[in-house]
């Protein structure tokens, strides 16, 4: 697993970079809301969900009450869900163990810890998570505390970041038509459900476009591999 | 914002996203998977990520809309698709975003 653990925090590492960028225009968003540099970084620290994190403030910071921003938070990270099923015959042992090893997955996982065989290794899962983890806490913290030398974070485009980054993960995830289409039943469901659900609720339901690949493959016998 | 708010506000995102990161491994955990599941699993990535970068881009609450980002973002996807890293991906969305707020 040592091996395994290493390579992944070297996969991961990008990833983790450029999360570390989110994290500081978390710190920032955090500290304009009104929240102590310390309870941001308790925040990045044991909830570890950019995400959520960013719904959850952003509604605060707009006057919204607390309920509606733990319901942003949950409804932001309900893609988790599919991913646990996703991860879950990856990851062994009883079910308190199986349930902390959960809490490691995160979007960047789906790509970096693929064990090439249709599952998933834990070594590379939790290789690239802890970098992941070093980064966004560090990054918090950078933003929470030197945010005021930074300015507005808009004014340096780091909201372009987050996006930069799934689009950067997705171009990475295109090679061949069946996943191609997918990418693209997923985006238009997720615009589809903007205008009439909550944030969140889009993403969630753009999971279901994973559906389509099991029609097409059953009926017609795609050419393409079932997986990478 | 109240010392009572931010400990509820943490606490509260904790616990949703533990359980929510936990209920799959918990119900389904160790067990092996038939063909048609990793079929699906194989998906997920394309399907999410493609969902995360439209609604990041285009939405703000339900409203449709471009701006500045979205530029930066398409930008960002040319350099993406040429085979750039994640790091240069993301520095070109800032940096276009940046740079036509600068001039806007």
């Amino acid at each position: 697993m040592s091996e395994t653990f290493r390579a992944g925090v070297r996969a991961g590492l990008p990833f983790a970079i450029a999360g570390g960028l989110l994290a500081t225009s978390f710190g920032v968003l955090a500290r304009d809301v009104g929240m102590p540099a310390w309870a941001a970084v308790l925040m990045s620290a044991i909830v570890f969900a950019g995400s959520a994190q960013i719904a959850a403030l952003t509604i605060l910071g707009s006057g919204g009450g607390l309920g509606a921003a733990l319901g942003a938070a949950a409804l932001m990270n309900s893609r988790f869900l599919p991913m646990g099923i996703a991860f879950a015959p990856s990851l062994p042992g009883g079910p308190l163990s199986r349930v902390a090893q959960g809490q490691t997955v995160v979007d960047v996982s789906l790509v970096v810890a693929r064990d090439g065989e249709g599952g998933y290794d834990r070594g590379l899962l939790f290789g690239s998570s802890a970098i992941q983890y070093v980064t966004w806490v560090s990054g918090t913290a950078a933003g929470a505390v030197a945010g005021s030398l930074l300015g507005d974070p808009e004014k340096l485009g780091l909201d372009a970041v987050y996006p930069a980054f799934f689009l950067a993960l997705m171009i990475g995830e295109l090679r061949g038509g069946r996943a191609k289409g997918v990418a693209a039943a997923g985006a238009l469901i997720a615009l589809a459900l903007v205008p009439f659900t909550p944030p969140g609720v889009p993403v969630l339901a753009a999971s279901l476009a994973t559906l389509i690949g099991l029609v097409r493959r059953g009926s017609e016998g795609d050419a393409e591999p079932a997986a990478p | 914002m109240s010392a009572a708010t931010t400990w509820a506000l943490i606490g509260g995102c904790a616990v949703i996203t533990a359980v929510l990161k936990g209920a799959g491994p918990l119900a389904l955990g160790g067990r092996a998977l038939p063909p048609w599941f990793s079929a699906i699993v194989a998906l997920m990535a394309p399907a999410l990520f493609a969902a995360l970068v439209v609604t990041q881009v285009l939405a703000d609450g339900r409203d449709l809309g471009v701006g500045a980002d979205t530029a930066g973002v398409a930008l960002a996807g040319i350099a993406a698709w040429r085979g750039g890293s994640v790091i240069t991906v993301v520095c070109v969305a800032a940096i276009t975003a940046a740079a036509l707020r600068a001039l806007a």
